[in-house]
This record gives structure tokens, C-alpha cells and sequence, in this order.
């Protein structure tokens, strides 16, 4: 086993070395524009991105026809968000999403509404999930669009969504979903969910950076969108820009390799991951869990450990890679929004750990984080006046704090 | 983040963890900061009555390495010190002796904050005993 160990793999993934492979050639030898039309250099690389757009398809049931590339998740969300607001501006101007979304959504809502779109952000339930019924009393006759994540980043709860989608479908509203971190780890289909756009980025599900896709639904309904990039009308002028074929066959091949072994491969996840939460529970008291565990990614647990500060932990962790919503972990010093969204209180947040399993984690690893985590939080409750004063029976609650 | 080594000495290795009995007269103790703001200081200092000098320091803290650290520096400081010399005390000197960096700053002032209400708290408790000494 090597240390440091890298269990943050909801930030980012390593390439698969099979991935890296397929790339390979379209990094050195095939170098042509995929827009070239009038030479084999032009074919062969216009070849590579049909392959990879099938698999892309493949993954999420979709047809080649439906994906546009981009060059990353944040852009297909920007993408899908802004250019609905403009294509169906006539329609109406309100789009509903929820708090926790990911900054690519909630700031480009907040640049929508300087342009007089109406927003609204659904609070979710302490589970981490939207209410159905509010989502239902959110919609109007000017709602045009709906945009709810599939897995969340921080808490890996799995959103409704084919509860969303179905509503949306009813009330003549369109559907998207920021699918940046279940493609390529659950099963999606967006037929089955009815799914009429969905964000895709390759380096979450170990494809390279600086990659993604849009899928644009083209029939029943047809969506269009306004493109936000102009240019040479690439991607069916949805988003102009000389293709990163070699991006884009990483992405395909790390699609390709997700579907083919999704199967046993979130199994594997699961197991780790129950086993990592199963230990620390068995050993540490107040350990709360976020989110529900009943609908959730297989490779993700958000815990806190009350009483202990997340970035204080990280520095007795450091060779083990992972995430807090500690607020001195942030660049705005503010705790996470999304934990701050579930209701637990800020004290929770300031002491969550976000563990995010992947493909290159053996059993092995995730036994001595275990062990290393046990320890070092109890290292710290040792010297907690917090856990003190639970230990002794104060409800802290009621002590009247000096807030700085 | 990089840490500096200070800090991660003080991180690894606290100094004066602990905690005394409140109730004692001779006993002075700060508590700052709050759970929601993701930091909680306790200082406790154990002053000789009849000289004035603190005798004993201890602290448990709950925040950022920086934080644990600001408080564990404060403890070996206030050792040795009389309460006057205590007062001192300023949060610049702990952000020089551990080079926090700015972000940090808030730490060593929520340090300085604790021992101002530590000294408070036994300058204010032997007042008290002072006086119902006197009335007595």
C-alpha cells in the first residue's frame, strides 16, 4: 500500500490507464481537425469523435445524434441553463432548481436573474433530497425549465429524478440534470427518466480534465438551445470550437469502460464504503452521517464527527486524501452550503469529512483510514472543551457563546 | 495549506492540555468563540494569590491546527507570567512566534481574547472573595 492514499475522488479521478491509451494516438500521430472534410486526416479524427459519441450515448441510452461536446461539466450546465432561458424567452422566464446544487448552477441562476429570469431554489428535506410537493407548487405557467442534480457532490444523494422528470413531462416543462457525478457510476437512462438535458464531465469517472458533454434531447420534445459560444457552428451549432478529440475519445473510452463494468464495480464501492462506515460508527460515538444512506452513490459517505473541527482532522490525516466542509477548508470561509442546507446546524459542517471511494481504492487502504481516522478524532475530542462538556451532561445548545 | 513547522509542533505535540477546577478560587477561566463559528477556545490559568503570578495554565480547544496551536503557545506563555504581565499578551506576538498566515489571524486574536478572559474571570472571583472576606 502507498501513501499518501487519494480518497477525494468526487473532486477529481485519475485517468485509467486504458483510457490514457485510446488517447494515446490522438495526442502524437492522428492530429487532424474533426472539421476538415476534405481529407483522411479530417476523417480519421472525425471518426474518433463519432465512436467516442456512441459510447457517451451508450452510457445514458441515448442516441450519437443527442450528445455535444464541451469542455467540461461546468460548461454543459452554463450551456443547457442559459440557453434555455434565451431559446424560450418568449415562453417564459422562470426556472426552478435547488440550494444544493453545485456552484456551476446556483451562479449561473444568479447571472440569469440579473437578465430578469425568476429563479427558484427548492430547500431540500434533512435527507438531502427535494420535496416532490414543493417542486409540484413551485411550477408556474411561465416555468420553462426545472434543473435538478442527480447525485450531489458533497453528500452523494440521489435526487428523484425520474419522479422530476416525469412531472416536468406532465406540466410541459423541461428537464435537466447535472449528471457530473452519477454518469459513469449508477445507471442512468434518460428515456426511463425522462431526462431532456444532462450534464457529463470525463474527469469525474476517470476520463482526462477539460472535457464533458451536453445531452440535448432531439425528439418527444425537440430541445433547442441558443448556442453561447459563436464560431465556425460546430456541435450543430450548439457550441462552436475546434473539437479536443483527443478529450473527447478519453471521455468516450471512459464512458465505454464505466457501462461495461458498472455492474460489479459499484458493488466493489459499496462494500468499501459500508466498511469504512461500519468501523467508524462501531468505534467513535456522535458520529453523524449526512444525507440519507438509503438513496445514495455507492462510492460516497459525508460524515461528522461532532465536536471536531474538519481542517484540524485533515492536518492529522494529512497522508489520506479527502474533503471537509470545515469552513477554514474553503476559499470563501464559509462552512458548505449544502450541509448548511440539510438543517444540521453549522457545527456540523465545520466537523464533516467527505470520503469519495474510486476505482484505484483497495480494501486495504480503506482499513487504515479507518484506523487513522478512529485515532485521530479521538486525539481530538481529548482536547475538545466541546466533547468535554458533552461528556459532562451540558446541553450546548444553551450556553450562550461569544460568536466572533 | 502549508503549515509552519511551529505550528505543527504545537499541533502534534500540545502543551498544558487539561482542564481545572472552575470553582476554585484561585482558578481563572475564558471561554471564546462559538460551535456555528467552527472555533471554541478554553484557557484556564491557576494564579499564586499572593504573588499574582500564574502558576498553571492549561486549554482545550476546539478549531483549526491553528487554533489548537495559538492556545497551546498561549499556556506555555502564561506560565511563570504575573496576571499583569498576561494582559500583555498580544495576538501579533502569536501570529509572529507561529507565522500564521492571514487567514489565521482570527485564531491568534480568539488566543488573545481567551487569556484576557481567563485573567478577567480570576481578577473578578478573587474580587468577589475579597470582599466577602472583608464583609465576613
Amino acid at each position: 500500500m502507498k501513501l499518501p492514499i487519494y480518497m477525494d475522488n468526487h473532486a477529481t479521478t485519475p485517468v485509467d490507464p486504458r483510457v490514457f491509451e485510446a488517447m494515446r494516438p490522438y495526442l502524437t500521430n492522428v492530429f487532424g481537425n474533426s472539421a476538415s472534410r476534405n481529407h483522411s486526416f479530417g476523417w480519421e479524427a472525425e471518426e474518433a469523435t463519432e465512436k467516442a459519441r456512441k459510447q457517451v450515448a451508450s452510457l445514458i441510452g441515448a442516441t450519437s445524434k443527442e450528445i455535444v461536446f464541451t469542455s467540461g461539466a461546468t460548461e454543459s450546465n452554463n450551456l443547457a441553463l442559459k440557453g434555455v432561458a434565451e431559446m424560450y424567452a418568449e415562453k417564459g422566464n422562470h426556472i426552478i432548481t435547488a440550494a444544493t446544487e453545485h456552484k456551476a448552477i446556483l451562479d449561473t441562476c444568479k447571472r440569469l436573474e440579473k437578465h430578469g429570469v425568476r429563479v427558484t431554489y427548492l430547500a431540500v428535506q434533512q435527507n438531502g433530497l427535494v420535496d416532490l410537493n414543493q417542486l409540484r407548487d413551485a411550477i408556474t405557467d411561465k416555468t420553462i425549465l426545472i434543473s435538478i442534480m442527480h447525485a450531489n457532490n458533497e453528500i452523494g444523494v440521489l435526487q428523484p429524478v425520474r419522479e422530476i422528470g416525469k412531472i416536468a413531462k406532465e406540466r410541459g416543462v423541461l428537464f435537466h440534470t447535472d449528471g457530473t457525478q452519477a454518469a459513469g457510476k449508477i445507471p442512468v437512462n434518460v428515456l426511463e427518466d425522462n431526462i431532456d438535458m444532462m450534464s457529463i464531465s470525463a474527469h469525474k469517472m476517470y476520463g482526462p480534465k477539460g472535457v464533458g458533454a451536453l445531452y440535448v434531447r432531439r425528439r418527444n420534445p425537440r430541445v433547442q438551445l441558443t448556442a453561447q459560444m459563436d464560431g465556425g457552428g460546430h456541435e450543430r451549432g450548439m457550441r462552436s470550437g475546434t473539437l479536443n478529440i483527443p478529450g473527447i475519445v478519453g471521455l468516450g473510452e471512459a464512458c465505454g469502460i464505466a457501462q461495461a463494468g458498472m455492474a460489479e464495480e459499484s458493488k466493489r464501492m459499496e462494500y468499501m464504503r459500508d466498511k469504512l462506515k461500519d468501523r467508524l460508527l462501531a468505534s467513535l460515538d456522535e458520529v453523524y452521517i449526512n444525507g440519507t444512506m438509503e438513496h445514495r452513490l455507492p462510492n460516497n459517505l459525508n460524515v461528522s464527527f461532532a465536536y471536531v473541527e474538519g481542517e484540524s482532522l485533515l492536518m492529522g490525516i494529512n497522508d489520506i486524501a479527502v474533503s471537509s466542509g470545515s469552513a477554514c477548508t474553503s476559499a470563501t470561509l464559509e462552512p458548505s452550503y449544502v450541509l448548511k442546507a440539510l438543517g444540521a446546524g453549522d457545527d456540523l459542517a465545520h466537523s464533516s469529512i467527505r470520503f469519495g471511494l474510486g476505482r484505484f481504492n483497495s480494501e486495504e487502504e480503506v482499513d487504515y483510514v479507518a484506523g487513522k481516522v478512529i485515532d485521530v478524532v479521538k486525539k481530538l475530542r481529548e482536547l475538545s472543551p466541546l466533547y468535554e462538556m458533552f461528556k459532562d451532561g451540558v446541553d450546548l445548545s444553551k450556553v450562550q457563546w461569544t460568536a466572533h | 495549506m502549508a503549515y509552519s513547522n511551529k505550528v505543527l509542533d504545537h499541533y502534534n505535540h500540545p502543551r498544558n492540555v487539561g482542564s481545572m477546577d472552575k470553582s476554585d478560587p484561585n482558578v481563572g477561566t475564558g471561554m471564546v468563540g462559538a460551535p456555528e463559528c467552527g472555533d471554541v477556545m478554553k484557557l484556564q490559568v491557576k494564579v499564586n494569590p499572593e504573588t499574582g503570578v500564574i502558576e498553571d495554565a492549561k486549554f482545550k480547544t476546539f478549531g483549526c491546527g491553528s487554533a489548537i496551536a495559538s492556545s497551546s503557545l498561549a499556556t506555555e506563555w502564561l506560565r511563570g507570567r504575573t496576571v499583569d504581565e498576561a494582559l500583555a499578551i498580544k495576538n501579533t506576538d502569536i501570529v509572529n512566534e507561529l507565522s500564521l498566515p492571514p487567514v489565521k489571524i482570527h485564531c491568534s486574536v480568539l488566543a488573545e481574547d481567551a487569556i484576557k478572559a481567563a485573567i478577567n474571570d480570576y481578577k473578578a472571583k478573587s474580587g468577589v472573595t475579597a470582599k466577602e472576606t472583608a464583609t465576613a
